[in-house]
């Protein structure tokens, strides 16, 4: 069984004013199972987005491996951003397959089930952010790639529309499982969605602790549930307490 | 919406209003100077059925079509390097400010000195005048570029073309517009000089040919054919790119 091994010896930034620099993240171990969805969670500014970037390839200056065992291949990462980052000059359709080359009935299968069947003509200027989100989360699943990211897609959108999107990408995620990284600072997002929290301190950003979500995937409709969960974590670990 | 409101109305009426006032000063003033529409419209017509007036104005065409087409592909490749590349912009500005600042005339007078007077001195000409404006605007807008698709590109491991086309290309639209638009504007006033100094046909070789003579009213026939063929590229090619890259906006 493929699983994913994530170590970052060390991420600075050089400021070129007084050419200082600012380790931003300092030993940072990570690993994924198959299939498994992972809620980074940690105050903003720490890094996160850092991390996805590197994982992602886009930022190649740090030292550490990323590699999936036991091939000890790269990883193919589909990216869900924090802005959606579509073409605004293609249509939803073109947008999703610009980047993932998919089937034409995988394609209608992944509109059908967020909701967007109607829309794949559409440009995405006419569409609401909220929709939008949803083409992203849509682009990123079509890849089919060894490792999902995604940086809070869920942020400026009004409670509702989260709610629903939250829904569709579990409902969409159920279908077809990937790995993912999930980043927010949002706790209860994170335990409605984790198999597994991670939480992570400020820079140089390290990890603080790793809890597995233990109520079932049914029961987390239940805000008193997650209400009760995210109680008992303040008193187990009260170290994550001033993160949030 | 009221009659006077229409565009289209406005514009048949100002036409009307600017002809009337051509036609009153020229009968008012009464001289050879100045003929009177209808002398100029008769002009234009006999030049036309002579066969004078097609063959001049497509080889200026010609010419202004193959200068333009050179200036705005290399200008558009130079553009996007320059506005890439740090380093390679940081040394070939200057070499773009001095381009930029060498009048018309001189380029042209140096081009046929050097290279005599033949066609593709006439192209080089024109085309050395208007590359700068190009790689100027193209730079600027390859410089504007959204760093954040680019990054959508790379980790979506979109191939250099693909990236070429779909998310770059869309984003210098507007800027190649604009540089096709001043580009043409620029190109046809500088295509009737090369004509003119060193050509034996092309618009500004007749022109010359009128001037010498003295007869306006040729002059003035060959220059609303001019005008109106430019107005007909864009009526007919650049308004309709524009609507077609355009329709994705909101």
């Amino acid at each position: 069984m493929t699983q994913l091994a994530i170590h970052i010896g060390d991420k600075s930034y050089i400021n070129p004013a007084d050419n200082s620099s600012k380790q931003v993240i300092k030993d940072l171990r990570l690993t994924l199972a198959k299939n498994e969805f992972v809620c980074l969670v940690g105050p903003s500014g720490c890094g996160k987005t850092t991390l996805l970037n590197i994982l992602a390839n886009l930022d190649t200056q740090y030292t550490g491996t990323i590699e999936l065992q036991p091939i000890h291949k790269q990883p193919k990462v589909g990216y869900v951003f924090q802005n959606p980052r579509l073409l605004p000059w293609r249509t939803v359709r073109e947008n999703i397959q610009l980047a993932a080359g998919a089937k034409p009935e995988t394609l209608d299968f992944l509109l059908q089930s967020m909701g967007l069947a109607d829309e794949k003509n559409s440009y995405p200027e006419h569409l609401s952010l909220g929709m939008n989100r949803r083409v992203s989360i849509i682009r990123a699943f079509a890849t089919d790639p060894d490792l999902l990211l995604m940086d809070e897609p869920f942020v400026s959108l009004d409670p509702p529309t989260a709610r629903l999107v939250r829904q569709l990408l579990i409902d969409l995620w159920t279908k077809r499982p990937h790995k993912v990284l999930f980043v927010t600072h949002d706790l209860r997002e994170a335990i409605t969605l984790a198999d597994r929290l991670i939480f992570l301190s400020t820079s140089p950003m390290s990890v603080l602790a790793e809890v597995p979500v233990t109520i079932p995937r049914k029961d987390r409709l239940q805000e008193v549930e997650i209400e009760q969960f995210r109680q008992q974590l303040f008193i187990d670990y009260p170290q994550i307490a001033e993160l949030l | 919406m009221s009659l006077f409101h229409r565009p289209s109305v406005l514009a048949l009426l100002s036409i009307s209003l600017f002809l009337a006032l051509w036609y009153g000063l020229a009968i008012y003033l009464n001289t050879n100077t100045l003929p009177t529409p209808l002398v100029v419209a008769h002009v234009l017509i006999d030049e036309i059925k002579s066969g004078q007036l097609p063959y001049h104005l497509s080889k200026t065409l010609y010419r202004l079509l193959i200068s333009f087409s050179i200036a705005m592909l290399l200008g558009c490749a130079i553009g996007i390097a320059l506005g890439r590349h740090k380093q390679l912009d940081y040394f070939f500005d200057n070499w773009l400010v001095i381009f930029l600042n060498i009048p018309a005339l001189v380029t042209i007078i140096l081009c046929y000195v050097w290279f005599g007077l033949v066609e593709s001195a006439a192209i080089l000409a024109v085309v050395i005048n208007k590359l700068p404006n190009v790689i100027v605007t193209v730079r600027e807008g390859t410089r504007s570029l959204d760093s954040e698709l680019l990054d959508m590109a790379k980790c979506y491991r979109f191939s250099k073309s693909k990236t070429l086309r779909h998310v770059i290309w869309p984003q210098l639209h507007p800027f190649v517009m604009a540089a096709t638009r001043s580009g043409l504007a620029l190109i046809w006033k500088i295509v009737l000089v090369v004509e003119m100094l060193g050509r034996s046909n092309g618009m500004g070789y007749q022109l010359h040919l009128f001037f010498q003579l003295f007869d306006v009213a040729s002059i003035l026939a060959y220059t609303i054919a001019f005008v109106t063929l430019i107005q007909g590229i864009e009526l007919l090619i650049l308004k309709p790119l524009d609507k077609k890259a355009l329709r994705w906006r909101r």
